[in-house]
């Protein structure tokens, strides 16, 4: 018998709300190593295939890819579990390991329906993490995060019902971006994944989920479009550059930005440049160091994310501005984010060294110079803002005489298990390497690499210091700073009520002409405008104008 | 929080003297890393890589040209923190 792993995550969740206290601990311990027992018994394959309609689903298919992307959700499925016990709201507890089934389902999904359904389940599901804030502020950002992934989710169906109209057919295999088709569901992706100006609902919404769904966030959509593209997209030579921006323009914002699990949003969107660009080089190096890298990727940036929400839970604030000292108080949590720190930075012997430089030479050896040197400054620059910003200005810098209790046991586990597993990955590579859907012949540990890393960042850090002990490196500010949310959040607002108290002041002006007007046309039998009115282009146009109404009022 | 100095839980880290003592101890690290570029062979994709402490220089002056670029694209992008919740402009 078979078992989807990600059938078996949701029927484990709903029984949560009802459990109590140990029991629910121990039960949504077990969920996540039980569906991943259930993953890697099932031999490689296709399993549950059926027909409906007259459309072929294969809602289960093992393969490498599929396998290690599912395995990474589900070992952050473990993670975020663990990290949310502390938790007294039954409505995180069963949401996460529901929004976790959606992203392992995705993998493992042979075709494009069973995909679309798992690519919407996730956007529904995990914005009750948003939501679960339970303020003011917290619904409309949820609201901000759902228009974006609905409208991800309508691309994706328009794009699956091009592709499969033109032939392309339902398997989820390569789809490429020459047909409207695959356009259309790239885009969805690229929502998801957050290209460039379709990135702002991240970074403008992560950072006001829970404590725990920032973490949970942080694992699951962004990496499930990674594995989209991945599957989909390999080779196509334009995600390079998106790539290339994806990973340099983040690091800007990153150097400014106050709020500390923002500036983790801006690094997510620096990773997945990386990733992205990974896959436009495709061949066996790029897909198989955007696996490698997404996999470490969800280790290392959960545990930075959980060390930034421990740091909120006993301080009550995320805000650089705000921090400082906090080794003083919480020394476990800073050796833990520091680790995340060194894995995101690539340091040898820690993850990011080990599955970035695949990434690395995939581009290297197709001898993109200047892909390359940008990539080498994205690097650089990971190391200044989550390397360095985010342990030096929360535990470290001015002591600001915060007093607090170490984060609780749970989180401690929770960040221990992720920080293990990115320590392991950095000392043992092979192991991850063995898992990566196509054989290569590489070894991260070549003399060479390990001294250029570390000439790179220490040279990195010597420039943070220089910089901090001259007073060029500006200061933590409370702020927000422009960015593409700003069209949503300002411009298309304004630019509503501008054109509506426009509309209504024209309307006054021109009254006393309208009634002119109606005594002068009152003799003809009737006006024209009526005539060429069916009913049904009138319901069309007013659904279309609530729908829009709904959109903007919802934004 | 407050700005001032807080005196409760002295560490090693609070005397400016220690810290100096680190910051020392990076610099020296830096230059024997910057030295090490004469240990070994170089085995390179791209022509750039052979000049001598490429990594070195590239990481160090990449990272003052992030910071400074950033520091001035706040004249342009920073905003106060309640920008976006000011009666009356967002909703």
């Amino acid at each position: 018998m078979t078992i989807n792993p990600a059938l078996l995550l949701i029927a484990g969740a709903l029984p949560i709300p009802l459990l109590r206290g140990r029991l629910r601990a121990v039960w949504m311990m077990l969920l996540a190593p039980a569906a991943l027992a259930a993953l890697w018994t099932l031999p490689e394959g296709v399993h549950g295939s059926f027909e409906i309609l007259g459309l072929q689903l294969e809602t289960l298919r093992v393969d490498a890819l599929a396998r290690i992307f599912a395995t990474a959700f589900l070992a952050a499925a473990l993670i975020s579990m663990v990290y949310a016990l502390h938790l007294r709201d039954a409505l995180q507890q069963t949401v996460i390991p529901i929004y976790a089934s959606s992203a392992v389902g995705g993998a493992l999904a042979g075709d494009l329906i069973t995909l679309f359904v798992f690519w919407e389940l996730a956007g529904l599901s995990s914005v009750f993490l948003i939501w679960a804030q339970r303020t003011e502020r917290a619904y409309r950002a949820g609201m901000r995060y759902l228009v974006a992934q609905v409208a991800s989710g309508l691309l994706m169906l328009g794009g699956i019902v091009l592709h499969v109209n033109a032939g392309g057919g339902l398997e989820f295999g390569f789809i490429g971006a020459s047909s409207a088709g695959g356009l259309l569901i790239l885009l969805a992706v690229g929502i998801k994944c957050a290209f460039p100006i379709l990135h702002a609902w991240l970074t403008d919404t992560y950072p006001e989920a829970t404590i725990v769904g920032t973490v949970a966030l942080s694992a699951f959509t962004t990496k499930f479009a990674v594995y989209v593209l991945a599957r989909g997209f390999p080779g196509t030579g334009e995600l390079v550059w998106v790539g290339v921006v994806m990973a340099c323009f983040p690091i800007f914002y990153a150097v400014i930005e106050n709020d500390l699990r923002r500036v983790l949003a801006y690094s997510m969107i620096n990773q997945l440049g990386f990733m992205v660009a990974a896959v436009g080089v495709g061949g066996t190096l790029g897909v198989n160091g955007a696996a490698a890298h997404a996999f470490a990727d969800i280790l290392f940036k959960g545990l930075l994310f959980m060390s930034m929400g421990a740091v909120l839970l006993r301080t009550g604030t995320a805000k650089g501005s705000e921090l400082g000292g906090l080794y003083k108080s919480m020394p476990q949590t800073m050796v833990l984010c520091v680790i995340g720190a060194a894995s995101i930075s690539a340091f040898p012997l820690f993850s990011g060294f080990a599955t970035k430089s695949i990434i690395m030479e995939a581009v290297a050896e197709e001898h993109r110079t200047i892909v390359w040197l940008l990539l080498l400054f994205a690097s650089a620059g990971v190391f200044h803002h989550a390397g360095i910003k985010i342990p030096f200005f929360s535990f470290f810098a001015h002591d600001r005489g915060h007093r607090v209790a170490e984060a609780p046991l749970n989180m401690r586990v929770a960040m221990g298990l992720a920080a293990a597993g990115s320590i392991l990955i950095g000392v043992a590579p092979n192991l991850l390497y063995g898992l990566l859907p196509y054989e290569m012949d590489y070894s991260a540990y070549t003399t060479s690499h390990v001294i250029n890393q570390v000439q790179l960042l220490l040279l990195a850090s010597m420039a943070f210091t220089v910089l901090m002990r001259t007073g060029l490196y500006p200061p933590e500010l409370p702020s927000v700073n422009l960015d593409a949310d700003v069209i949503y959040r300002r411009l298309l607002p304004r630019l509503w009520r501008t054109s509506v108290t426009g509309l209504t002041r024209l309307r006054d002006a021109t009254a006393p002409l309208h009634a002119r007007a109606g005594r002068l046309t009152s003799s003809s039998t009737r006006p024209l405008q009526t005539a060429s009115w069916t009913t049904d282009v009138m319901v069309l146009w007013v659904a279309l104008l609530l729908a829009l109404f709904l959109l903007i009022s919802l934004l | 929080m407050k700005d001032d100095p807080v005196n409760d839980d002295r560490r090693w880290l609070d005397e400016p003297r220690n810290v100096d003592r680190v910051v020392r101890g990076l610099y020296v690290l830096c230059a024997l890393v910057f030295l090490a570029d004469l240990l070994y062979t170089k085995d390179p994709h791209f022509g750039i890589e052979n000049t001598f402490g490429f990594y070195a220089l590239y990481g160090f002056l990449g990272s003052v040209t992030l910071v400074l670029v950033a520091k001035e694209l706040r004249r342009v992008l920073m905003r106060p923190e309640d920008y976006y919740e000011r009666s009356g402009d967002d909703d």
